[in-house]
């Protein structure tokens, strides 16, 4: 027993696991991702730092004096009024106030607001009021405000949305009839994106965060792609934010590409290319978690795809570290062992410039 | 969850550097070492000092750009961006339009 390593599953469950199961766990999962990304597994190095981030025993890590990054967020300013679906805790606080709880007692060094659902689609017939809240929001604060919200394809299909849902045409074999719908809807997406930036742009927007991108697979990646840089040229004094929602885009298209590369299957070290091409100012990597495997294994992948990503980055780069992201177990009260480990990996093995 | 990462790898925000050096990385793109270095040489310090409470505080007060704990009559929000902007030599979309609507010519 007093060997043993506590730690937890990619469920948040607790486990203990002797040294040799958690360098056996690090190393396959290193391995893991460099397979199916094609990019280097850590180093000796890396595999011995992360090992004895593993084994510390306090209950909270963290990164050394001077490795200190930025951090930024997909509206975690608003958690502190927001609900259960939100990670919110529900305190009886108007927006200003928890923003500004945010800014001054957890001392961010930015703070995210947006829609309550952070989705595109419902913000554009509100958003006036939105710009409103944007304005007086920004009148207060000191530290970078930024707006976000989730491109969010999938609003865009039956019964939601306008267009024919790819998901009941596939399964009848109507994949003509399946990507013409996506071509469509990420049209009517990207025009809304574009709208809705633009927007709070007028209201003197410091910085867009277009969060969760391509969670409707690579149609969804295309009207993100597109909508940045149709804005760079627009509003070139609005910085912009593209996180992603996992690891590898979702090919339900298939066929799309941009810029005469195929966005179906792009890993995160692709993905950050074509951000950089349209012009987005960070660029944040999901690394998906597998809940039936061990924390050391899943956080050995994250930054295994992280540290290549930051490699080959002309851009800052903020791994999106949230529930089931990048380490953290799929858990909506991600335990504070594990967050503050993947926090102190990705910046000192990963070499992230944020979180 | 962001309270954790904020204490383990976060800058400080206004309590020390963070915010400036976030500026930077949002409008001039600068990985996390090309901010630091250019928000410690504007300020005058060392870059392990951009993350020091004890110095910041006087650094933040003497500029006048917003400090913890707050002082009663400082600079904050849109004041203080505004100050931060010309000290960090960066042009700020939500500076920009509040300096034109104070542009009474208009």
């Amino acid at each position: 027993m007093k060997n043993k390593i506590m730690t937890r599953m990619g469920d948040g469950a607790r486990v203990e696991l002797s040294a040799e199961q958690v360098k056996e766990d690090i190393l396959t999962g290193t391995q893991d991702a460099a397979d199916r990304g094609k990019i280097p597994e850590l180093n000796s190095d890396d595999l011995e730092q992360l090992f004895d981030i593993f084994a510390d025993t306090n209950r909270i890590v963290a990164v050394k004096p001077g490795e200190e990054v930025i951090t930024t967020d997909d509206g975690a300013a608003m958690t502190l009024v927001g609900d259960q679906a939100d990670g919110g805790v529900a305190l009886p606080l108007s927006m200003m106030q928890s923003v500004l709880t945010f800014e001054r007692v957890c001392c961010a060094d930015t703070a995210g607001i947006g829609h309550t659902d952070y989705s595109c689609k419902p913000v554009k017939p509100i958003v006036n009021y939105e710009k409103q809240k944007y304005y007086t929001l920004n009148q207060v604060t000191t530290i970078p405000l930024m707006y976000g919200m989730q491109p969010n394809l999938g609003q865009y299909f039956q019964p939601d949305g306008p267009f024919p849902n790819p998901s009941e045409l596939l399964p009848s074999g109507k994949i003509k009839e399946a990507r013409e719908a996506q071509e469509e809807a990420a049209e009517q997406l990207r025009n809304d994106l574009v709208f809705v930036a633009k927007s709070l742009y007028e209201a003197g927007c410091d910085g867009f965060n277009f969060d969760t991108a391509a969670s409707t697979g690579d149609a969804d990646f295309l009207a993100a792609l597109e909508a940045i840089r149709e804005l760079k040229k627009t509003t070139p004094d609005m910085a912009i934010e593209l996180g992603m929602s996992s690891e590898f885009v979702l090919g339900l298209h298939g066929d799309i590409t941009f810029d005469g590369v195929r966005l179906a299957g792009l890993y995160p070290h692709d993905q950050l290319k074509m951000a950089e091409s349209v012009g987005a100012d960070i660029f944040g990597p999901a690394i998906n978690v597998k809940a039936t495997k061990s924390t050391p294994w899943n956080l050995a992948r994250a930054v295994t795809f992280v540290k290549e990503t930051v490699k080959v980055a002309d851009i800052p780069v903020h791994p999106n570290v949230g529930m089931g992201v990048c380490g953290l177990p799929m858990y909506e009260s991600p335990p504070i062992d594990c967050t503050t480990r993947a926090a102190k990996a990705l910046v000192e093995i990963g070499k992230a410039d944020g979180l | 969850m962001s309270v954790a990462h904020i204490m383990a790898a976060g800058m400080g925000g206004i309590r020390t550097a963070g915010d400036l050096v976030a500026w930077m990385q949002l409008t001039q793109r600068m990985k996390i070492t090309e901010a630091k270095e250019y928000v410690a040489q504007k300020l005058g310090v060392n870059v392990i000092d951009l993350v020091d409470e004890e110095l910041m505080h006087q650094v933040r007060q003497d500029l006048n750009i917003a400090t913890l704990p707050m002082i009663a009559d400082g600079a904050t929000g849109m004041v203080a961006k505004c100050r931060i902007a010309e000290l960090l030599g960066i042009e700020l979309n939500s500076v920009n339009k509040f300096k034109s609507q104070l542009d009474f010519s208009k």
